[in-house]
């Protein structure tokens, strides 16, 4: 009973919770890094260097009105901001965050659940989340978000047939679709994938990018063209939903990319006897530490780089990712078949 | 009996979503009706234990074909009642006729599978399958006793793909 029922539902409501607050925080740290990269300070007024404005927002967007256009599809305009807010929140089942541990004497896994198809669960979630904006754009009834909503679904088709290819070769080294059994994998190979499949980690951080709508691929949302793309006619707490489940996504792909390419929750070098000292550190924190890396890269390139043109943009997908991707996924194959 | 509970649930809603995307007048509706009867159809393979087949339903069909046709929605943007639509050339019944065929077919194939049970299904599943997990199973049915209809199925694709270049660029 409460192996079954109590620790599930226990896991469920901690992840949900931590995601929500990560996910404000995680606001803030954009806020923050952007500023100081643009030499200025950032939110400073609502606590010690601003520490409480993620409450402060989040007070601010529950009592907004909220408003609904007149000629706007009612029911598909609300039901846009709850469809791509749970498909962003639900992929956080299968994430391992560590091993199974033993917690108060008795067995916890540090992950929700481990199914044999996990890898793929997350990327057919994560088409599904596409629908969120597509159908926000079309419910509004208006230029821009109709605008940015045919960007959003050319765009994510193009990146998900690139990712979706290059995940591919990293289920060939690991020869499971398990996220619990690919970070073993990493461990008895005694290799980081990011080290085995270097370019299949470069196309996949480019495609999560993508997938994310983050800078330098965010034209779904472009704000000098589209007055704000897909969200231009939502407010108050529906707003603040495609807002949570863009940053959500983003610690998902930080998550995904961690599990795949840098062994999840395992130390450098998991293997090397010299280094086991580094075991004393405890493994969620190793995966923190790596997801952080990642999601301070994603902020990094949006105070870096220029956003990319429309054309230029399916260009690099379709003649420059998807070959790359075949072939890696072609010398992957050969090489394992020749090992 | 929980398990028939949610087969009768699953299944009445994937008959639901059916009829409502015939039925609905909005084309994008229509389209999410479609979705949400694709999504219902993966909780059905989920229910069956072939949770590759789900992820893979769910990828291909709910996230990737579908994501296309409102695409195509919403670029056409049908906004005019179905009426407008219909080909006043068109005076028969065919349709019906077609329909009907159909349906007498499948009735036919329930009542002849629950009359007996195909032998083949039965081999299938005493065959010695070397591997445990559900990918594998799948990978290795495909590539061992279904190989020709694997192949042939690719062929397929492959022709709607060159048909598709041939007929959106006319010279190449």
């Amino acid at each position: 009973m409460v192996d079954s029922f109590v620790i599930p539902l226990l896991k469920i409501v901690i992840v949900l919770n931590a995601t929500l607050v990560a996910v404000t925080y995680m606001v803030l740290l954009e806020r923050k890094v952007i500023a100081w990269a643009q030499s200025r300070l950032g939110p400073m007024r609502v606590g010690p260097y601003g520490i409480l404005q993620p409450v402060a927002d989040a007070v601010k967007l529950m009592i907004k009105e909220d408003i609904t256009p007149v000629r706007a599809d009612r029911w598909v305009f609300t039901a846009a901001p709850i469809i791509s807010m749970v498909p962003a929140l639900i992929v956080y089942a299968v994430i391992p965050f560590g091993p199974k541990i033993t917690l108060f004497g008795r067995q916890v896994s540090l992950y929700i659940t481990d199914i044999n198809v996990g890898l793929l669960y997350i990327v057919s979630v994560a088409s599904v989340g596409v629908y969120g904006i597509i159908l926000a754009g079309y419910a509004s009834n208006s230029k821009f978000p109709l605008l940015a909503s045919l960007r959003a679904s050319a765009q994510l088709i193009s990146y998900e047939v690139a990712v979706t290819l290059t995940l591919v070769s990293v289920i060939l080294m690991s020869g499971t679709l398990s996220m619990v059994g690919i970070v073993d994998a990493q461990y008895n190979q005694g290799v980081w994938y990011i080290f085995a499949q270097p370019i299949a980690f470069v196309l996949v951080l480019i495609g999560g990018l993508a997938e994310t709508n983050r800078a330098p691929f965010d034209l779904p949302e472009a704000e000098q063209e589209l007055t704000g793309g897909f969200h231009t006619e939502y407010s108050g707490m529906r707003f603040a939903l495609f807002f949570l489940a863009e940053y959500a996504n983003m610690i998902v792909v930080s998550s995904v990319v961690t599990t795949l390419f840098l062994g999840g929750w395992l130390p450098p070098f998991p293997n090397t006897a010299p280094l086991h000292f580094l075991y004393a550190i405890p493994s969620w924190v190793w995966f923190f530490l790596k997801s952080f890396c990642f999601l301070y890269l994603f902020i990094w390139i949006r105070a870096t780089l220029p956003r990319y043109r429309y054309d230029q943009l399916m260009a690099l997908g379709w003649k420059f990712l998807i070959p790359l991707a075949i072939a890696n996924l072609v010398v992957t194959g050969i090489v394992k078949v020749l090992l | 009996m929980a398990e028939a509970i949610a087969f009768y649930f699953i299944s009445a809603c994937i008959l639901g979503f059916a009829v409502l995307v015939i039925s609905t007048r909005d084309t994008v509706h229509s389209v999410l009706f479609l979705v949400l009867d694709f999504l219902f159809v993966a909780a059905l393979y989920v229910l069956l234990g072939a949770q590759f087949l789900a992820a893979i339903q769910i990828l291909v069909y709910a996230g990737g074909i579908v994501v296309l046709y409102l695409f195509v929605v919403m670029l056409v943007n049908l906004k005019r009642p179905p009426e407008a639509h219909s080909d006043p050339h068109r005076k028969t019944n065919w349709g019906f006729a077609l329909s009907i065929a159909v349906l007498v077919e499948l009735a036919a194939v329930a009542a002849y599978s629950y009359a007996r049970p195909a032998p083949a299904l039965a081999a299938a599943a005493q065959a010695p399958v070397p591997l445990s997990g559900n990918t594998e199973q799948v990978g290795w049915l495909l590539y061992t006793s279904y190989l020709i209809p694997f192949e042939i199925a690719s062929m397929l694709l492959l022709v709607a793909m060159i048909g598709a270049i041939v007929l959106a660029k006319r010279e190449l």
